[in-house]
Parts: structure tokens; sequence; C-alpha cells
């Protein structure tokens, strides 16, 4: 590690700081239905939409309802993206001449970019049309993305309101997310990509003449504005495969930076607007804080692991001081790379600018734990922020009984109820994550696609399911995951951890809702200040994190034990 | 008997109640009435399969040693049965209680009126019929001697009643028909004169009977609380069952299967054991506590609730104040002796013998150091306090001193109001506006004696000596006791009937937070609903009929064990002593057990980082000896590893009972304060103490060669 590369990291999120309360503030204003500069330009076209799909904007709805309509667009965002990829060849736009994809690829893409996973089991520039791409798998960047965010918003006027029966209306917090937030933000960071050399174009690849003479088809298209989606909405589904390690999706040190500060701004954000909403910003800032202190750790072992290197390469006489350069593009350098790495997973992105199956093993164990954490720091959009808050009514519920009261969050009093639904929603991560890496890591179907043997044979499938169920995309590339059982495994992990988590959360905003908001008073525990954050710093770690504990001693663990012995796999 | 002292004689932790209790938790094992608690439940079914495997090894040898397996399996069980030792133990103490009250509710016989409508019960229309055949309605004749056979209240007489059963007080109550001293409770017995009451609840289901069921803990359901943590203690369970049964699998993959026996003790240590064991044990203990402060609440909800409360609506008088007014000072007009002031004052009290009265003379002696006066030979005439005079005082043969009420005192002294002098009438104001009362000392001489004639003495000169003021006395400490509730967030409001002056004068000096002067019924239940509607939990106590609606709004209603029937039905808990100050106790107690459950479950749960570090590296280190780096601790043997971790597992159970039982200490500081130091004692203490606690048996396990 280096002063040097810690002033780059500390830019990085320095930007992301100055953002973070402009945006938050304006998203909470948007929400709540106020005046913004934007409502001149936009406002008519809002309205426009709900007159052509004939919502009435003003009428809430229920937990039920909203959980009802969103699950119902997920359906059918579903139906028509299976059908788009399935019969892309007869469709427009495809100057390569694709085939269709095949059932369970398309099955496990279709779930995968529904859900904000962006898993991409395939090839991008060698499967997808150009038509894919946008009407299809960018579209969904953009809705996966909103749904996203409306869920948080529901989560936010449950603590926001008391005694309330409704928590928004889904079509309209929809709308206002893509159309004032998404879309305008998009728009700003494509440029900025085509700035730093990005290609935009519908043109399908151009053909070059190497140095040494040979011929190579480079492929092209719109990759500028699909980056700058991925990105924000905490997709992180690349144009192409290696996704932003590629030049043409991340060219420059620049590009690196828009790229970190484009998928962390927004979820952050988020936070500060939960705060707003709920009336004390205060709040957004000590959530930021656990967050944010986390994430910060997990920067600073992967920076530190990938810096000490691998000393089975020193061996080989590298230089030790460049630290682990495999898999890494030497135009980020360690430091932002391992920024990169820690911020993707922590958030569920899942982009990536190096590649992870090349990390020492405790550079890998950190994105692996991230995302088993819950995908809570700060998480994808919107549902970073109600898994966030699933986590702060347990921490309330465990720790606010020792101030000798009926634990409070914001006034609303947790009880079994609560905390039934927020339990149910933790136990999906270990349940889908942990029950399909033990099925997978006995079934000869699971092993067949392992690149490698041993603990980090383990890591990869272990990742996988990880990546799936936390909705986060990124992977250990050593897997082939193209199969029928890994698409069909994957898929089922990403409904699971998307609408298993998303629905008791749902439930719990319903019951939230329809309690009082009770006073607060030097009684009740302080949930936005520093020991607050300290306690849901220890829930996320003991709650979210100790029972992934064992598989990751058997993974990453004992790699890099046996890494130090000399051992490789 | 007073069932207050015996319950407070128990000691924590008395041995014929340990060794009752150790026989009660055996019978708790039968799993059906385990079930209740998910976590027991499961470390018990954990516990049978490694006693069958342990057997299965011992007599076939089977794949592990069974001395080891055999050991794990007893500690699964002395986990278990630790746990339902401590619900045992909290159970017993309770049961204590309950035997001395079933005592008063024996076969009581009753005289029942063929005819309650007859007008002499010595008409002798009564039958004799079994106490538990009356039914609600019935109206029974209780006479001197006998015991009330059930709940009732009175509709006509009036007697002294023994309610020591019930109170452990033995100074008799007067109970008379109408008023708020008309209920009446069975098991009592009525000393003098004679009542008849209407029987107001069923056989089974009288104040008696749910006091029993109460401290035995029979019908205990759990609290909402409680509910909420068991929930979440459940789902912790679930998430090491998925991570410990899919560990089967990732093993497998590293050629590392651990056996059974170890896994299951992996799985036992990391589920929340500790809090699981001891959760209901704590209810129990709460309850208990409340009974021994001689309150019992009808639900443990209340007793939650009551840790919850944001506003206490407290009495003025008897909570605040003493529940009379004392003199607090001598104010003599201009020209008169402070001395002499006193002296009047003290003589005119003598045969007052209202508090009031005592509170004059007590007055006078303490701030003159006058002494009883001897009035031997003056031979003086005591002219005893009437209410149609409200005078008291005495005749000399010289002279006359009366002291009372300042309308009454100027009359007798023939003045008209504004003959007064201004500095008296200012005096009586400045009393008045401070919230107290004046009472004027007035003394006339007979100037001169004619002897003739029926107006013997005509003539007198009168003389306004001065002032005494009366004023409620604020309890020594309250103000003290109101900051700390401040402290923990908790708002008083003093009710009082006082005029709004009045009111503010006593609520400054109390330093209550507001008040509720000239306060009705329906203001109180009024101020309760406009508390709520601010998302705050009102407690409050009563004893009046029409104190019911507000009792039964509030969230956390104290009736006072001397009021009404209906005041008694309303509120959910009921003082024996009618102590309204207890209201204070109650929060505390409810906030005491709210701790109690969540210090231990912080504890329970911080502990699993250290067990992890014990049993981790002994599990997979055959498979990958190199994973001893993980062996922070140093632990001898991978089987002494985990075996320390069990034991320590079980043991800390049995340490934290006396915790469990007599709750977290409780500090009245604000919240933050509290979950600061409460943090760092039961999240750090549980975070590190394992780490020592496993460490130290280690040692004994290797050093007993027991693995």
């Amino acid at each position: 590690m280096t002063l040097n590369g810690w002033l780059q990291i500390g830019l990085v999120l320095g930007l992301v700081l100055v953002a973070v309360r402009p945006l938050g503030l304006y998203m909470a204003a948007v929400f709540e239905g106020r005046r913004t500069p934007a409502s001149l330009a936009l406002g008519p076209v809002e309205r426009g939409f709900y007159r052509l799909a004939g919502v009435a904007p003003d009428k809430e709805q229920g937990w039920l309802a909203y959980t009802l309509a969103m699950l119902t667009f997920s359906a059918l965002g579903f139906v028509s993206l299976y059908a788009i990829l399935r019969l892309q060849a007869y469709l427009p736009l495809n100057p390569q001449g694709f085939d269709g994809v095949a059932p369970d690829l398309a099955f496990n893409t279709a779930i995968s970019f529904l859900t904000n996973t962006n898993w991409q089991a395939y090839g991008g520039e060698t499967t997808m049309s150009a038509f894919s791409q946008m009407a299809g798998l960018a579209v969904h960047n953009f809705l996966s993305a909103a749904t996203g965010i409306a869920l948080a918003l529901a989560v936010t006027r449950a603590f926001a309101r008391g005694g309330a029966t409704t928590i928004g209306n889904f079509w309209v917090d929809l709308t206002r997310a893509t159309l004032y937030v998404l879309l305008p933000l998009s728009i700003v960071v494509a440029l900025g990509f085509v700035a730093a050399g990005a290609p935009q174009t519908l043109a399908g690849s151009v053909d070059a003449t190497t140095l040494e003479g040979a011929k190579q088809t480079l492929a092209l298209g719109p990759v500028a504005s699909q980056e700058a989606i991925k990105q924000l909405g905490t997709n992180g589904g690349g144009f192409f495969n290696v996704n932003a390690a590629h030049p043409f999706e991340n060219p420059n040190a620049f590009a690196n930076i828009l790229q970190i500060w484009s998928m962390l701004t927004v979820s952050a954000a988020l936070l500060i607007m939960f705060g707003e909403m709920v009336g004390s910003e205060r709040q957004g800032w000590a959530l930021f804080g656990a967050v944010g202190a986390l994430l910060l750790c997990g920067v600073a072992l992967v920076y530190a692991s990938e810096t000490a290197g691998d000393p089975l390469l020193t061996a080989l006489g590298l230089d030790p001081a460049q630290g682990n350069l495999e898999g890494k593009e030497i135009r980020f350098g360690q430091a932002l790379t391992a920024l990169y790495v820690a911020v993707t997973t922590g958030l569920s992105c899942g982009a990536v600018n190096a590649m992870h199956d090349s990390l020492t093993p405790l550079g890998g164990l950190v994105p692996l734990f991230l995302i088993q954490l819950g995908e809570v720091l700060p998480g994808g959009v919107g549902s970073g922020l109600y898994g966030l808050l699933a986590f702060a009514v347990l921490s309330v519920f465990i720790a606010g009984l020792m101030v000798g009261r009926t634990p409070e969050f914001l006034g609303k009093k947790i009880e079994a109820r609560e905390i039934k639904l927020a339990m149910l929603a933790v136990l999906i991560l270990p349940l889908a994550i942990l029950g399909f890496t033990s099925v997978a890591a006995v079934l000869p179907a699971g092993l067949a696609s392992l690149a490698n043997s041993g603990p980090h044979g383990l890591s990869e499938m272990l990742y996988a399911y990880t990546s799936a169920a936390g909705n986060n995309g990124s992977a250990f590339a050593g897997l082939s995951a193209n199969t029928p059982w890994w698409n069909t495994t994957t898929a089922i992990a990403m409904v699971l951890g998307r609408f298993g988590y998303a629905v008791p959360v749902m439930a719990m905003a319903g019951s939230l809702a329809a309690k009082k908001k009770g006073a607060p008073s030097a009684g009740t525990f302080p949930t936005d200040g520093l020991l607050f954050v300290g306690l849901l710093i220890g829930i996320i770690l003991i709650v979210g994190g100790l029972q992934f504990f064992p598989a990751l001693a058997l993974g990453p663990i004992v790699e890099h034990v046996l890494m130090l012995a000399g051992k490789t796999f | 008997m007073s069932m207050k002292s015996e319950a407070r004689a128990r000691a924590l932790l008395d041995p014929a109640l340990i060794i009752e209790a150790a026989g009660v938790a055996v019978k708790k094992l039968n799993p059906a009435q385990l079930m209740r608690n998910p976590v027991i439940f499961v470390t018990e079914v954990v516990a049978a399969l490694v006693t069958i495997l342990a057997l299965r090894d011992s007599l076939w040898g089977g794949a592990g040693p069974s001395f080891f397996s055999g050991q794990i399996a007893a500690w699964l069980w002395f986990t278990v049965l630790f746990a339902t030792f401590a619900e045992a133990l909290a159970e017993g103490r309770g049961k204590a209680q309950a035997a001395s009250l079933r005592a008063t509710r024996s076969d009581t016989m009753a005289k029942r009126l063929i005819d309650p409508q007859g007008r002499d019960h010595l008409d002798g229309v009564v039958e004799i019929v079994s106490a538990l055949s009356l039914r609600p309605g019935d109206v029974v004749l209780v006479e001197a001697g006998d015991v009330i056979p059930s709940d009732g209240e009175i509709v006509e007489g009036m007697a002294s009643v023994n309610e020591s059963a019930i109170t452990g007080e033995s100074a008799p109550v007067i109970r008379e028909a109408g008023g708020d001293r008309s209920a009446v409770t069975g098991g009592t017995t009525v000393l003098s004169d004679w009542i008849k009451l209407r029987v107001t609840a069923q056989p089974g289901e009288t104040f008696v009977d749910r006091m029993i069921a109460l401290v035995e803990g029979a019908e205990r359901q759990k609290t909402p609380n409680e509910l909420a943590l068991s929930v979440l203690l459940a789902g912790l369970t679930l998430i090491f069952l998925i991570a410990v049964v899919t560990l089967y699998g990732l093993a497998t993959y590293s050629g590392a299967v651990p056996s059974v026996v170890v896994l299951v003790a992996l799985l036992v240590t990391l589920i929340p054991t500790t809090i699981g064991g001891l959760l209901s044990a704590i209810g129990i203990a709460g309850m208990n506590r409340l009974v021994r402060f001689n309150v019992l609440a009808t639900s443990g909800r209340a007793v939650e609730a009551a840790g919850d409360v944001d506003t206490l609506l407290l009495d003025k008088t008897g909570t605040i104040t003493f529940g009379n007014r004392m003199a607090a000072e001598f104010i003599a007009l201009p020209g008169v002796d402070p001395r002499r002031l006193a002296e009047a004052a003290l003589l005119a009290s003598l045969s007052d013998e209202t508090p009031e009265g005592r509170s004059i003379v007590a007055l006078a002696k303490a701030n003159f150091g006058l002494a009883d006066p001897d009035l031997s030979g003056d031979a003086p005439d005591i002219v005893p306090f009437a209410a149609h005079t409200r005078l008291s005082g005495v005749d000399f043969s010289s002279r006359r001193l009366r002291k009372g009420a300042v309308d009454s005192a100027l009359k007798f002294a023939r003045l008209a109001p504004d003959e007064a002098p201004p500095e008296f009438r200012a005096a009586v104001d400045r009393i008045s506006r401070a919230g107290g009362t004046p009472l004027a000392v007035v003394e006339t001489r007979a100037l001169q004696t004619r002897a003739a004639g029926a107006d013997a003495v005509a003539m007198h000169a009168s003389e306004l000596l001065g002032l005494i003021h009366l004023k409620d006395v604020v309890k020594p400490g309250i103000k003290a006791r109101f900051a700390e509730l401040r402290a923990m967030g908790i708002k008083t409001v003093m009710i009082t009937g006082d005029n709004p002056l009045t009111a503010a004068a006593i609520a400054t000096e109390a330093g209550v937070d507001d008040f509720l002067a000239e306060a009705t019924p329906e203001d109180k239940l009024k101020f309760i609903r406009k508390e709520q509607s601010g998302g705050r939990l009102v407690a409050m106590c009563g004893d009046g009929t029409n104190d019911a609606p507000a009792l039964a709004q509030a969230d956390v209603g104290v009736a006072m064990q001397t009021g009404t029937q209906a005041a008694r039905e309303a509120g959910n808990m009921v003082d024996l002593d009618s102590d309204p100050t207890k209201l204070i106790e109650v929060v505390e107690i409810g906030k005491q057990l709210l701790m109690t459950r969540g210090s231990l479950t912080t504890f329970s749960i911080a502990n699993d980082v250290a067990k992890y570090f014990a049993i981790l590296p002994a599990l997979f280190v055959t498979a990958y000896p190199s994973l001893s780096a993980l062996n922070v601790m140093h632990l001898a043997s991978p089987q002494s590893a985990i075996l320390s971790a069990v034991i320590f597992n079980a043991v800390i159970i049995v340490a934290l009972i006396p915790l469990a039982l007599k709750g977290v200490t409780y500090r009245a500081v604000g919240a933050a304060a509290l979950l600061r130091r409460n943090l760092l004692v039961y999240g750090l203490g549980g975070l590190l103490a394992p780490f020592v606690g496993i460490k130290l048996i280690d040692v004994a396990v290797a050093a007993l060669h027991l693995a």
C-alpha cells in the first residue's frame, strides 16, 4: 500500500461524498412529489405516462397491493425479456446475425437482468444482438434499478408515516425513479464515458489489422450508454465479456473513477434520502457511517492483501513491490482496483475491472464476504437500503432492549411481526448460498464446471451462488457457468435473493406503517449516534456474516494458509 | 402471617428451593413441553441423537471414540437441564407465595340471602352454602368473625376487615356500602359489625385465584416482547442449522467430513442457548419481583408496558405531598412577638386532633422550643374544633384563644374582613398564592366584667396575632426521584383538585414536568388520550370508581387494593399496599425486565465469535493441518477444544441464573448512557468472556485427560 494509492482512493470517495447530500435531498424532493427544477421539463412527460397507463398518481397502495404490482411488473418483464432473447434472430439490429439464445441461458439471463443481478453466463459481444442489448438488457438495467428504488421508498415511507394504511404508489415511484433520477444521470455519465473514449455506435464491429499483420474483429456497439446505467443502477452487466476490464468499457483512469463514482453515489445518496424523508438527516448519515466504515475495511483488506502479493510469484523472481498483478489492468493500478473490487461487491453492482478469480485468497475473501453480508454496503440501488433497514431493525431490537424499553426505531415499536419478517428476509441468503453450494459441491453436474480443484474450486462455487443470491453478478470466472445446472440453480438463487428478501421486508413495511409513531425522549435508544453505528456494524457482521465462516474457512482461508505454505490449486 | 415478609425472607438461592427445582427440571425435559422453546428443543433433539451415537459407538465399536461422544452427550443434556432448572427455580419462588395464598381459599361457607330484597338480615332468611357455589349476583351476609366467601361489592352495612391475607398488612380497614371503599376481597376476614355484599366473581376466578395463577406462572403466556425475542432466537437457530447442515456438503467436497457429534457440538454452541435457556426464567422472575413489591399485574404484558411508559400521572395527595397540609410558618403581625403567636397557636391547637392541628403543635415546639404547657392549675375550657365554627381554641378565665379559618377567626374577633390590618391581608394573599392555607390566630381579653345580666362578658378587646401558614409538604426526596425519571425520559404529571395557582406552586416545588389542576375524571381521561395520540404510553394509579375509565384507558393502570371493585377491574395492576408512590417502582421493574432480556441476548450472541475460534480449526484440522493458525486460544487438542466449548456453553447458563433471577442492575440514567454501559459489559464482555472461559476449561480438560 502506498500513500499515493490511498490518496487516489480518498479522491474518489471524496467525490462521492460531495455528491451524496445534494442527490439525496433531490431524490427526497422528487419522491415526496415536491417541485424541483426538473419538474418543469419532466412534469408533463410524467403526467403523460400516467394518462397513457391509466394510473391515478394520487391513489396510494397498501403494502400488499404495492408488492403485487411490483411482482406483476417483474413477471411481465421476465416474459418479454425471455421472448426477446429467444427470438433475437428474427428481430432487427442484429448485424452479426446471432442465433436465438438457448433456453436455459435465456432463462438465466432474463432472471438475472430482472433481479438487478446481471450475472452473465455468456459473452455479450458474441451472444447478444444490439437489439437484445438495447431493448432487452439495457431497458431492464433501468427498470430493475427503478424497482429497487421503489421498494426502498415504500419501506422508507413505512418509517416516515404513523398509522398509515398506504405506502405509496408503485407505478409513480417506478416512473419517477426512472425519469427524474436514472435517466438524467445516465445521459450525463454516458457523455462522460464517450469523452473518455468509450464507443457509442450502432455499428456491429470493425476489422483491424494488428501490428503483426493479423486480422482482428473488434466488437463495437452502444457501449457508453449501457455502461452508464450499468453503473448507476448497480446492474454490473457489461457490454463485453470481461466487463469493465475491457478497454472499450473502461478506457482510462478517468473512466475508471467515473465508473466507481457512478455505481456508489446513487446507493449512498439513497441513505441520505431516507434520513431526509423520515425527518432526520442525521439518521441517514448514521447509516452512511456504518456502511462506509465496513466498506473502507473491505477496501483496505483487498488493497493490503493484493499489494502483499503472492510468495509463490516472488519465488519465481517477480518484483514483490508490485504485489499480485495477475488479472488486473495496469492502467488502473492496485489502489483503484482494490477500491473497485470492494465497492462493486459492497454494492450489488458486480461490474469488475479486474478478474476476481485472480485475486489472492484473502483479496478474494473480501468480495465474497461483502456480498454475503447481504449487499448492504450500501448495496444495490434501493435493495441495499431496504436490506440495511432489516439489519437496523434487528440491531435496535437486540440492543435496544438494554435501555429497558420495547425497542423502537424511528418511533416505531419493533415487535414479533417485524422480527419474524426481518429474520425471514435475513434467512434467505444463507439458505440460498450455502444450500446450493453444498449441493453443487457433491453433485457431478456442479463439479463438472470447475476449472480449479481444492479450496479454490470451492471458492468458485461459493462465489457463484453468493453472487447470484446477493444479486451481485460478478464472478470468479474460473467457473464455466453456462450449463443447464448452473444456469437453472443460479437463476433460482437470484429469484430467492431478490424477491425472497424483498417480499418479507415489504410485509414488515406494511406492519410498521400502520403503527403509531412514538415521540422520542431521553429514554429512547438514540439511533443517530456513533453508538448505533458501532452496533449496526456488529449486528451486520454477527447476524449477517457469522454463518458463512465455516464455508469461508474451507475456501479462501484454507487457500490462504496453504498459499503461505507454497501450495496452489 | 405476612406474605410480603415471607417472600422477602426467601433468599435468592434457597437450598430447599434448589432441590425442589432440580426435580422439576428433570420433569420439564418432556419434549412436548420443551417445544415452546425452540432453541432448547433443538438442543434436546441433538442431545438425544448424540446419545444414541455414543451408545452405538460404545456397544458396537462405531466410527468415533465413545468416551468423547459420551461426554459431549452428557454436556448437551446438562445444557438442556440447566435451562429447565432455571425455569423451575424461577417458578419455585412463585409457588411458595402461592401456597400461602391458597391457604386462605379453603372451603369457606357462605350465608346466602334467600331474599336479597329483605330489609333486615336478622330475619334469618339465609342459607348456608359452600363458597364455591356462589355466582355473581348472589347476595351474602358476612358477620364478625366470618371469612368473606368471594369478591364482592358491599350493598349494605359497614365493617372493619382484616385484609392481611392478601396485603400482609394486619391493621384492619373499614369497608362500607357506597363510595370508594365498597369492594371486598374473598379470603379476608370481617372483624366487627356485618355487611351484605353482592358477589362479583365466578368461583375459581376471584382475585385470590387469579393471584395464585399468576405467581405460579400456571397460565403464563409469552408476553409480546418475549414472543418477539423467541422469534429472533428461533430465526438464529434456523440460520445456524442451515450453516451446519450445509457444511456437510462443503466438507465432503474438501475431504474433511467431521463426525456428526462434532457437527452437533458446533450447532449447539452457535445457537443462542444461553438466552434461550434463561428467557422464561427472566420473565417469571420479573413478575415475582413485582409480587414482592406487593403489586400484582394481571398480565406480563402490563409489566412490559410499564417499562415503556413515557408519562406518569401522579395524584398529588399521598404521592407527591403527604396526605395532609402541615404548618410550615408562623407569621406574626407587626408589634406581636412571634413567640407569643406560637404560644397562642400551640394552646389553641392542643385540642385539635386533626393532622393539621398536630402539625401546628409540632412546629411551635420545634421552632420556639416550647414545652407542653402546664394547664393543670389554670383549668381552662377546651374548645374543640367543630366543622360549623371552623375554629378550635381554649378559654382561660381572662382570655380566649382561637385559631382557624381566616374568615371565621375574623368573625370571632368581630372584625369585618376589610377591618383587618393591611399586613394581615397581604400575608393571607401571599399564602394563598403560594398554594397554602392561611389560619388566623386571635386572642380576646375581657376588658371589664359586669356582674349583672345575662351578657356577663360583653366587652372584649380582640387582637389578631398573626397567621399560620399551612401548606402541602412535598415528600422529601421526591424531587430527586422525578429528576431521575426525567433522565430516563419519563415525564411526570401531577393531578390535583387544587386550583391552578396552588397546583403550579406545588408543581414547581416538587419538580414535576406538568400538572393538571382542578382535575375531573373526564379531564384525566382526556389528558391520557391526548398523550397517547402523541405516541406516548401513560401510567397512572387510582382508587375511585370515577377513576375507572382513566385506569382502563391508561397503558399501565395501577389500582389501589383499597379502591372500588370497578377501579380494580379497570386497571391492569393492583397495588396491595395502596401506595401510589409505587408507580415509580413498577416502571423500574418493567425496565429492568426488558434490560435483563436484552443484556443476556447480546451476551449470548456475542459469545459466538469465540466459539467459532474454538471449534472451526478443530473441525478441519485433520484435513488441513495449517488451519491450526486459527487456533488463537492454543487449545490442547481438537477434541478438548470442542469439549471445552460445549462445557462452557452449558455452564454459562448456570452461571447466569442469579443474574436472570435478580435482574440486571438498573440505573436511572438516560438511554444513551445505559446502552453504552450495558453494551460494554454484556456486548464486549460477551465477546471476550468465552475466550477466557473456554481456555480455562480446556486447561482443566487437558489436565484431567478428558479428551
